[in-house]
């Protein structure tokens, strides 16, 4: 067991629970993602489990944590707490240190976050109660579909003539992807067109900067929803290495930097 | 495990006065409607109860009403029923709270004052100068009751201020008088109106002064705290009474100030609220923000409430005047250049707009104007999605990551 100074961050999700560990130099060396699940206090000390056994580091090496996301209350060993919104920019400036335009596309929610060039937050925003353009889109379209989730992906990069959907609504999305069933169209032109509807949705939150990063769960397992945005905001987006971990890598990056005296 | 943080919020002693002339008042317009005299006006909350007190008609608020049914979270069981009528869930959750409480038989006032009905108008008098929501309420009352609805027809994004503005609306509050003696049973006095107006004026005065007390450094006061407060500036404008208990909570917020006594303990970040508040959650968003030192200290919406222009020389131009120079009349322009002197005015760090749903009168971020108002400005804002009284329309879990990132990004953004 080492006794390198580590430092952690928990992002309890709303649908998944992440933890990532960092040495002194910021390097990630543990993580852990698992389903959020009913207890959340149960899933973060797993998790934690598995980031430090994959870090080869013990509990006693932690110098600081901090817990980020909806349930970020119910972290037993988190010191304090931090916005997931505050956690992304963190994480995203981490790894592209200079202005940006950070799109974080989770299990419920999506936001926007604007950075200077100094990592100095400028404005965010979250999507309204509402549940288009969020991984639960996703989810919800997949069992109409009777697709798995994690199929999806190569659907949409398979299509050849995208199924446009009209709707804001979930619900009325649905049932266009129903009409659209029923008038015999191909399952991955009709997926594309979800994956197209979900960053319509964002596209809608507010307007790009010149650089702009994506994070996010649905990103991470959707890449074919990165090449979309591209195309259609004409220039390159910067993916971090484990987008679905940026939450979590920045509340360690912010629990290093704010030490307990 | 990270702790909840909970800051002590000091409270107002005069709030006692203030919920006893509350009670006072609500006991007697019941009087009255139980005897059936004096009769009763009901009124929209800036229409023009001056003239209605002149004639001594008791005035009933319907609004203050439905901001009860808010307060008290019972405005989400009756929307529906109004819904279920006809009444779009998209329209103000004050009128479709207000009809469905009354479909259903049931007031706030019952629990608070022992009152089991709202008091019946023999008459209604509206002013569209908020919406025209206020209209279609009271109309559909006035059929209900089978009771004359008598109203001003307001001008709306209202840039400059006119003397054709205000000819305009002397005249329509002029016309309301002759329907007004035949109700009332009595010829108008100009000497009676004359009194109102300025009782009316000193009432608007001392609010101001309250209201302005927030621009001392920490601020004595929360908009929180004024959304209860506004009680007198509201339903008691034109009588002594509102001016009394103004007095005392004024000259307490005066010592708090002279003490250096702030109602947010260490206050740190002030911050100004445009819109609606959401009355069903005046404690948690209290809570929400003084938890993180931070002060919403003033308000668009307490603040609507002053009636400087006021004039009892010339009560039915000044009336016309202060009803016409509201906020919520303006267009942008005039409503920006109000919002940027208040931020100046009360030193703020940051801006809540709330959009509520069911307002769009008063949500005023639809266009733009948290964007232009930042650029001029510098001061930065969040937008938090709501609603005055329909809790279906909020989540709280939203609304929490919301505020403590603002805050958050406040607090980085000053190292």
């Amino acid at each position: 067991m080492s006794v390198q100074p580590i430092y952690v961050g928990a992002d309890v999700g709303a649908s998944r629970t992440k933890v990532a560990v960092l040495d002194a130099a910021k390097t990630l060396i543990g993580y852990a993602v698992q389903k959020s699940g009913t207890d959340f206090t149960a899933t973060a000390d797993d998790c934690l489990q598995q980031s430090l056994a994959m870090a080869g580091a013990g509990q006693g090496d932690i110098v600081n944590a901090i817990s980020t996301g909806y349930g970020r209350k119910n972290v037993t060993y988190a010191r304090d707490t931090r916005t997931e919104i505050g956690c992304h920019a963190g994480g995203c400036y981490h790894y592209f240190p200079t202005a940006i335009t950070i799109i974080d596309i989770g299990g419920q929610d999506n936001k926007v976050i604007k950075l200077d060039e100094a990592g100095r937050r400028t404005s965010f925003k979250m999507n309204r109660k509402c549940a288009a353009g969020t991984g639960a889109f996703l989810e919800e379209m997949s069992a109409r579909l009777d697709i798995p989730l994690e199929r999806m992906n190569d659907l949409a990069a398979r299509s050849t003539d995208m199924v446009k959907l009209g709707s804001f609504c979930t619900v009325f999305s649905a049932t266009e992807v129903l009409e659209n069933i029923r008038h015999g169209k191909k399952i991955e032109d009709i997926v594309k067109g979800v994956f197209f509807s979900v960053i319509r949705r964002v596209l809608e939150m507010d307007a790009m900067s010149e650089n702009v990063v994506m994070t996010g769960g649905v990103v991470a397992h959707n890449l074919h929803l990165v090449r979309m945005m591209e195309d259609l905001i004409a220039r390159p987006i910067w993916v971090p290495e484990k987008p679905q971990l940026t939450g979590a890598i920045g509340a360690a990056i912010y629990a290093m930097d704010n030490q307990p005296e | 495990m990270p702790e909840e943080k909970k800051t002590v919020r000091k409270k107002i002693a005069a709030a006692a006065d203030l919920n006893n002339f509350m009670r006072d008042y609500y006991l007697d317009l019941d009087a009255a409607a139980q005897k059936g005299s004096p009769k009763i006006a009901w009124c929209t909350s800036v229409g023009p109860a001056e003239i209605l007190r002149a004639f001594g008609f008791k005035v009933y608020f319907p609004e203050t009403h439905s901001a009860m049914l808010g307060a008290t979270r019972m405005a989400t069981d009756f929307i529906p029923v109004a819904n279920a009528m006809g009444y779009s869930p998209e329209i103000c959750s004050y009128l479709t709270a207000d009809i469905g409480a009354f479909l259903k038989g049931v007031t706030p006032l019952e629990k608070a004052f022992n009152i089991k009905s709202i008091p019946k108008p023999d008459v209604l008098v509206f002013n569209t100068n908020q919406c025209r929501d206020v209209q279609d309420w009271f109309n559909w009352y006035g059929e209900k009751f089978n009771a004359p609805v008598v109203g001003v027809h307001t001008y709306r994004g209202v840039s400059q201020v006119t003397d054709k503005h205000i000819y305009s609306i002397a005249k329509q509050l002029e016309a309301l008088i002759p329907p007004l003696e035949k109700i009332a049973g009595k010829k108008f006095e100009l000497n009676d109106l004359k009194r109102t107006v300025a009782l009316s004026r000193e009432c608007s005065e001392l609010w101001k002064k309250i209201l302005d007390t927030a621009a001392a450094k920490p601020a004595p006061i929360t908009f929180f705290d004024g959304t209860t407060l506004m009680g007198p500036a509201v339903v008691g404008r034109g009588t002594q009474q509102a001016i009394d208990v103004y007095k005392i909570l004024l000259a307490e917020l005066q010592e708090r100030i002279k003490n250096g006594e702030g109602a947010v303990e260490n206050e740190k970040f002030r911050i100004y609220w445009d819109g609606m508040p959401v009355w069903g959650r005046l404690s948690a968003h209290s809570q929400l923000f003084s938890a993180l030192k931070a002060n919403v200290l003033a308000s668009t919406y307490c603040n609507s409430w002053i009636f400087s222009a006021l004039d009892p020389e010339d009560p039915f131009n000044s009336m016309a005047r202060a009803y016409t120079e509201l906020f919520i009349v303006r267009a942008d322009e005039a409503k920006e250049t109000y919002i940027k002197n208040m931020l100046k005015f009360f030193k703020v760090d940051g801006v809540i707009y709330h959009d509520a749903k069911t307002c769009p009168n008063n949500s005023n971020c639809r266009y733009g104007m948290p964007q232009r108002l930042e650029k001029q400005t510098g001061i930065p804002s969040l937008t938090l999605n709501g609603d005055l009284n329909d809790l279906r329309m909020i989540s709280d879990e939203q609304t929490k990551t919301n505020v403590e990132a603002f805050i958050e990004q406040l607090q980085d953004n000053r190292h």
